[in-house]
């Protein structure tokens, strides 16, 4: 395997555009290291980015929107204070991954192009409405969050092509999110269920909403009956119910040892229920 | 296979070694530098036994390759005493007896201390939740635990 570390992203694409055979990206290493342990990826060329600038940045833009770099940990988003008053749920999301020492490493990017159905960060980026830009040898193109995972461990980044920043709306007045799984215990756990909400509100009344769930299908995704059931209401008893029985509806799980097909597809309703709750309530405090 | 040559700091010296693309950091300490104090448990990620610290953020060593820490700053349990004293975790860690095997000790005493770094004046539940991630199979947590608050406790009246 070869080793290396360009200074910048055309560098990068160079060379992966020139490596024969497999090759991986490394930001964190918390899942391409250990896939690379477990002789289920062997690249022939690692690609580090780590060392081109702007990797490592967390800027907010005059439009109030944030740029995060690909290699920004979860400890780092944990600590910015202006992030996590803008997108708490978001950042609770992927402060939920791993370990103290997972979070040294794990990245948001990562974390959505390992591809799992059950990673926590995803549903809440598909939530906030987060884009990355995807640079490959023909140029960048914007891809939704949702829009990357096409199944487990797989995206639709064409070979040579990766994502080289992640832009969240801005977030404007009125605003709130929140991310919730299901684990069995309280900490190091993989979501049997996970549900990201994300909505504004004016007054009372919720204006816009995106609500996504995780570990129910293939891929994180997005579930716009969800969000239909509770645009225009005051998340009053009716909305919570037509709010869980779309999010319920919109769940494909498999059973699995986590968890079985009922249980998850209740859950998600319960999840989506909460989340919205504390997502509403943050929002209300924003106007 | 050709190897890489890398410059380092571990324990505030600088350090060379030459190691395989695949190597990782924990297989450098321990194999060519011969810093046998990070553990490897499971070697994915998810015991701590191997904890270390990264320009000062605490990962675990066997998630990194050894290439990466190229001009980075390395602290390992092998840097944790100053001179002859041991540091207070160190300890308490003994007082409250709070090991068995002891395959876990060096990265909870890396990872504790971290932690006082950072907070020095931690919960019993932000103990618990920081070190979620470094796993003991012996003494059940409890004396861990006591054994870093105190050790805190300690060092905040030495502050």
């Amino acid at each position: 395997m070869r080793y290396l570390s360009p200074a910048s992203f055309d560098d990068a694409i160079a060379q992966a555009a020139q490596a024969p055979g497999v090759t991986r990206f490394l930001a964190g290493g918390t899942d391409v290291l250990v896939q690379m342990r477990a002789d289920i990826v062997t690249p022939d060329t690692l690609i580090d980015i780590k060392k081109i600038p702007g990797t490592h940045d967390i800027a907010r833009a005059p439009d109030g929107g944030w740029t995060i770099g690909v290699a920004v940990t979860g400890a780092e988003m944990r600590e910015h204070v202006d992030l996590g008053a803008d997108w708490p749920g978001l950042v609770e999301a992927m402060d939920l991954i791993g370990s103290t020492q997972v979070q040294g490493r794990a990245t948001l990017t990562g974390n959505l192009c390992n591809a799992s159905p059950a990673a926590d960060s995803v549903p809440a980026m598909i939530a906030a409405g987060v884009t990355l830009t995807v640079t490959g040898p023909e140029g960048s193109r914007t891809v939704a969050a949702e829009d990357i995972p096409t199944g487990p461990g797989q995206t639709s980044l064409a070979r040579g092509e990766l994502v080289t920043a992640v832009h969240i709306p801005p977030r404007g007045a009125g605003g709130g999110d929140a991310y919730l799984r299901f684990i069995p215990r309280t900490e190091m756990d993989i979501a049997v269920v996970g549900c990201g909400v994300n909505l504004t509100v004016e007054g009372d009344t919720i204006t816009a909403a995106r609500v996504a769930l995780g570990a129910v299908a293939p891929t994180a995704r997005l579930a716009p009956q969800a969000a239909s059931a509770i645009i225009g209401t005051t998340l009053d008893d009716a909305a919570l119910d037509a709010l869980a029985a779309a999010a319920s509806a919109a769940c494909a799980p498999i059973d699995d040892k986590r968890g079985t097909v009922k249980f998850r597809t209740h859950i998600a309703g319960v999840l989506a229920r909460r989340a919205a709750k504390i997502a509403y309530d943050r929002a209300r405090k924003a106007q | 296979m050709s190897k890489i040559h890398v410059s380092t700091t571990i324990n505030g010296d600088t350090a060379e070694f030459l190691c395989d693309p695949r190597e990782t950091l924990l297989d450098v300490l321990r194999d060519r530098l011969g810093l046998t104090g990070a553990k490897e448990g499971c070697g994915t990620g998810d015991c701590g036994a191997c904890s270390v610290t990264l320009d000062g953020r605490l990962v675990c060593s066997c998630l990194v390759l050894g290439a990466e820490a190229e001009g980075r700053e390395i602290a390992t349990v092998e840097g944790i005493a100053p001179g002859e004293e041991l540091h207070p975790l160190q300890r308490k860690f003994i007082e409250h007896a709070a090991l068995q095997c002891g395959i876990c000790t060096p990265g909870i005493l890396v990872a504790a201390k971290a932690l006082l770094e950072k907070n020095p004046d931690p919960t019993e539940t932000e103990v618990r939740y920081w070190l979620a991630g470094n796993l003991c199979r012996c003494t059940g947590y409890d004396k861990i635990i006591r054994a870093v608050m105190d050790a805190a406790a300690e060092m905040r009246e030495a502050a």
